[in-house]
């Protein structure tokens, strides 16, 4: 069973220099449980189309189903944290969940699978950049989401900070099994983590190629085998995958 | 931190001595009844409390200052808030702020005074009248300033509409109504003597003008030091207290 289902004919904006087209013809669909990676340019309409899968705009031609009849539950991670500053993590954490009486008690359980047991109480201001991607993380998990939206979370990040918050993510996807779409512009993440790279073309965004990967895991995106399989990729599509920085960038 | 906040409040008291210290000097220099010192004002607020009716006054004025407050504050938060996020009512509404801004508050008393009567209605009318515009240009600032991104936080995780107000929302616009409030009380318990003094027979306000008439400035500087005395109390003890809770996050 599809968990998604995308078939977006048009969306475009009005900008101060007229109509902007920012998706032609994305069509795509996720199955259940599975670790889908959306990869593509700056300017490709990634976050455009993450806002409509999301619901946060409706203004598109073309038609978008989340997970069967029930819509299912929806969890997000945007590119920045976007946490409460006047609220707790714990309370961060539970703006997710219903007042129901154990809310508290499963935001705090959230919290401490992120390893954030000893910040329950601290205000995102007091936390590091790190520590806040995670309480944001754990907000996205705690309501055991059908369907999670990652939009370059782990960005601006050190390379150390991020891959840890990439084994956090694996960890929860692959003990709880939602369905995710996880958008980066960035090729060796999106090779490291996912199932499945779709790769979208420069604006307007296509889907101009799918791409399912049977690497074992773990992979480490700086590991032999993400490696190999990058420069096979540029060798194969070249002209596709201009416009990624870290495709083009010469292994070192 | 704490040695910090006692060095803070060691400071104010020396602040306060000067203050009282200087003016007895200046009463003791003048040697006259139009300035009396500050032991012969605290005298006779010990005086107007016992068997005067101080208290009375006070507790009427105060009534006043509360409900315009509250009226004021309402109207102008609505309408401020109303005008931050719609451009077409800030188009619509912006020249009659700016009018509102600049109408003298004694117009205005006089207007509601002679439209609604001498009635305690039209004092506490008058008074809103004279903050609405006030309020209302600072909640607009605030709603201009709400986060958009946040507000899509709440629509992902489909709050409802109670729980994306409280715990979203209005905290966001927290820091401008404390500003509104504060600015808003001073502003409207000196209006309200102001009111008092036009049109009403009780109140602080109408006290002032009695002993005004009789030159009588002890008396007037003892009810002035018993209603600032009042206002310092709520300030500290409601208004300071509300904020540092509020605002704790930011600490």
């Amino acid at each position: 069973m599809n968990a998604l289902e995308v078939a977006v004919t048009r969306k475009a904006y009005l900008s101060e220099r007229g109509e902007t087209t920012a998706l032609a013809d994305v069509a795509f669909a996720v199955p259940a449980g599975e670790f889908a990676c959306l990869i593509g340019p700056s300017g490709s309409g990634k976050t455009t189309l993450l806002s409509l899968i999301a619901g946060l705009d409706s203004a598109y031609d073309g038609k978008i189903q989340l997970g069967g009849a029930a819509g299912g539950r929806l969890g997000m991670v945007f590119q920045t944290p976007r946490l409460m500053p006047w609220l707790s993590a714990r309370d961060n954490v539970r703006l997710a969940l219903d007042h129901a009486p154990d809310s508290a008690a499963r935001a705090e359980r959230m919290l401490r699978e992120m390893q954030l047991g000893a910040f329950l109480d601290a205000f995102p201001g007091q936390l590091s950049g790190g520590q806040q991607r995670r309480v944001a993380l754990a907000r996205a998990f705690v309501n055991d989401p059908d369907l999670l939206l990652l939009d370059e979370p782990f960005q601006s990040l050190d390379a150390p900070t991020a891959q840890h918050l990439r084994d956090l993510l694996l960890a929860l996807w692959s003990r709880r099994k939602p369905t995710i779409l996880f958008v980066t512009h960035d090729f060796r993440e999106a090779l490291s983590l996912g199932d499945r790279v779709l790769f979208l073309s420069a604006g307007p965004g296509r889907v101009v190629l799918d791409l399912p990967l049977d690497l074992p895991r773990p992979r480490a995106p700086d590991g032999a085998a993400v490696e190999a399989l990058r420069k096979r990729l540029l060798e194969s599509y070249p002209d596709l995958l201009r416009g990624l920085p870290s495709a083009r960038e010469s292994a070192a | 931190m704490v040695s910090s906040r006692w060095s803070d409040v060691g400071l104010r008291c020396l602040s306060a001595v000067t203050f009282l210290v200087l003016w007895q000097a200046a009463a003791g220099a003048a040697a006259s009844a139009l300035l009396p010192g500050p032991a012969t004002v605290a005298a006779a607020l010990v005086d107007l409390v016992l068997h005067g009716r101080l208290i009375a006054d006070l507790g009427i004025t105060l009534l006043r200052v509360l409900l315009s407050f509250a009226l004021a504050m309402a109207l102008g938060s609505a309408i401020g808030i109303l005008m931050g996020h719609s451009r077409r009512v800030d188009g619509v509404f912006d020249l009659w702020l700016v009018l509102g801004l600049n109408i003298p508050a004694l117009v205005l008393i006089f207007l509601c005074y002679l439209w609604l009567g001498l009635t305690d209605v039209a004092a506490i009318v008058a008074v809103a009248l004279n903050k609405v515009p006030n309020t209302a240009v600072i909640l607009r600032e605030g709603a201009r300033t709400v986060d958009r991104e946040l507000l899509q936080v709440a629509d992902v995780l489909k709050l409802t509409r109670g729980r994306r107000l409280r715990e979203v929302y209005l905290p966001q616009l927290y820091p401008y109504f404390m500003a509104a409030s504060r600015s808003g009380l001073s502003l409207i318990w000196k209006i309200v003597l102001v009111v008092e003094l036009v049109g009403r027979s009780n109140g602080v306000g109408f006290q002032l003008g009695v002993y005004f008439q009789f030159f009588d400035i002890t008396h007037i500087l003892a009810y002035t030091a018993s209603f600032v005395g009042v206002v310092l109390i709520i300030e500290g003890l409601g208004l300071r207290p509300l904020e540092r809770r509020l605002m704790r996050w930011r600490a």
